[in-house]
């Protein structure tokens, strides 16, 4: 068996050049929380269905709980912390504040980068194009509706 | 998760030598989106984790006289996307579009997933029915494999210690091949199928010229349906040769209990598709 030796892993997190030493068994949510102190981004499920764990990686939106940090070296990524800040809410963070898109707030990071992701590809998504990109970040709380009205707010969209 | 060493090669050379040097312990890691599941489950260990994704000219798609050639790296959501495949074989990015959600369809990629060899995956649905290849090169030279041989148990493939797969080629598809893929999701949407089946067809004035079929979830291994072919192609369609057909697929499924269903449920089921399956290839309006 091999020791779990550490080797450096460097990353362009939200613009700002980190850098931790991580044993390759650690995934790359942990590096994040654990390593960089970045403690938005949670871990629920660990096996990648749940989206509480979504991050952008090289522009991707992946689940960071099943992507190891070494396969992360070099990478550039973006974090919930990355997306506005206590002064100037992205457009998608007030749209959910406004449409009670979260209640426990356990899945809002997830739901957030995931929204802000589908808005940066697909600015007016349709609500099918929205169901079929939200699918896979679970929300025990809001049954969906206000998620799925956020994103259309926030698309500067009607409701439906 | 158990500990390893985790090699990042730049080239196919260096990691031939790394597959030489270190043999039964070393296993390769592309996406990782299965292989890291599996890891922190404990379902899967190995002394080296080789990455494939610094080793330069495994990624991308080009459309060739020969058919498409999809690079082994090549992640689910950009073959999804490319305009290259949704002209030249749309119904392979359709099959792909029902793979779990767009967060692993953005990680994992389509030479990870064939060599995974997880019986539930949709794509070899399409590969199959599309007649596709798969390119396996070894320091010795390289091979080309259909993906109805490609898989020979669960989570078992043909290749060989020392191989590589590189590539998929997928043949041009004729014009007015007529394609359906049936995936069936009591469950959500973003699940494993209960069973799926896949389809394509050529037809000449009511007779079947030509007919792949595959089956997903419903065995060891994605099933290449060659009885169900065999009874139709050459025939004129009609209800009762369809549904004669679908039945022969009794004899080759062998589902696992799950909670997706009994295997006897799941049997049921994978004629049930079948025949709704041929139904839409093979009759008009349907």
């Amino acid at each position: 068996m091999n020791a779990d030796v550490s080797q450096p892993v460097r990353l362009r997190v939200n613009g700002e050049q980190r850098e931790a030493q991580a044993p390759s068994t650690r995934t790359l949510v942990d590096l994040l929380r654990y390593d960089l102190g970045l403690t938005g981004t949670k871990e629920a499920c660990g096996v990648g269905v749940c989206g509480a764990c979504t991050i952008m990686l090289d522009g991707r939106m992946v689940a960071s709980c099943i992507v190891l940090a070494v396969q992360a070296d070099g990478a550039e990524i973006k974090t919930i912390e990355g997306i506005g800040d206590a002064e100037h809410l992205d457009p998608v963070q007030e749209s959910f504040i406004r449409n009670g898109g979260f209640q426990c707030g356990i899945c809002t990071p997830g739901q957030i980068v995931a929204a802000r992701a589908l808005l940066d590809e697909i600015p007016s998504p349709t609500e099918d194009q929205i169901k079929e990109w939200m699918m896979g970040n679970l929300c025990r709380c809001t049954g969906y509706y206000q998620i799925i009205d956020s994103i259309k707010d926030a698309a500067g969209q009607a409701k439906a | 998760m158990q500990p390893f060493s985790f090699h990042r090669p730049t080239s196919l050379d260096e990691t031939f030598s790394l597959l030489e040097q270190h043999g039964d312990e070393a296993r390769m890691i592309a996406g990782g989106t299965a292989l890291v599941v599996m890891m922190k489950q404990s379902l899967f260990t190995a002394e080296h984790l080789i990455s494939l994704d610094r080793v330069p000219g495994l990624s991308g798609i080009r459309g060739e006289a020969d058919g498409l050639h999809i690079g082994a790296l090549t992640r689910h959501r950009e073959l999804e996307m490319s305009p290259v495949v949704r002209s030249a074989a749309p119904f392979l990015a359709e099959v792909y579009s029902h793979v779990a959600t767009v967060r692993i369809r953005n990680q994992a990629t389509v030479g990870g997933g064939l060599a995974h060899a997880d019986p539930n995956q949709d794509p070899p649905a399409a590969f199959i029915t599309l007649e596709a290849r798969v390119k396996l090169v070894s320091r010795n030279g390289e091979r080309l494999v259909p993906v109805a041989e490609l898989f020979s148990d669960y989570y078992e493939t043909v290749i060989q210690p020392g191989e590589l797969l590189t590539e998929v080629i997928v043949p041009p598809v004729a014009p007015g091949t007529r394609t359906a893929y049936l995936k069936f999701l009591p469950r959500t949407e973003d699940d494993y199928a209960t069973v799926a089946v896949g389809a394509t067809a050529q037809m000449q004035g009511g007779v079947v010229q030509k007919l792949k079929v595959a089956l997903i979830a419903a065995a060891p291994t994605a099933l290449s349906a060659t009885v169900v072919e065999d009874q139709l192609v050459g025939k004129s369609v009609t209800p009762a040769a369809i549904r004669q057909a679908a039945e022969a697929v009794e004899a080759i499924v062998d589902p696992l209990d799950d909670f997706r269903g009994s295997s006897s449920y799941k049997r049921d089921m994978a004629v049930v598709f079948t025949r709704r399956a041929l139904e839409r290839v093979l009759q008009d309006g349907a």
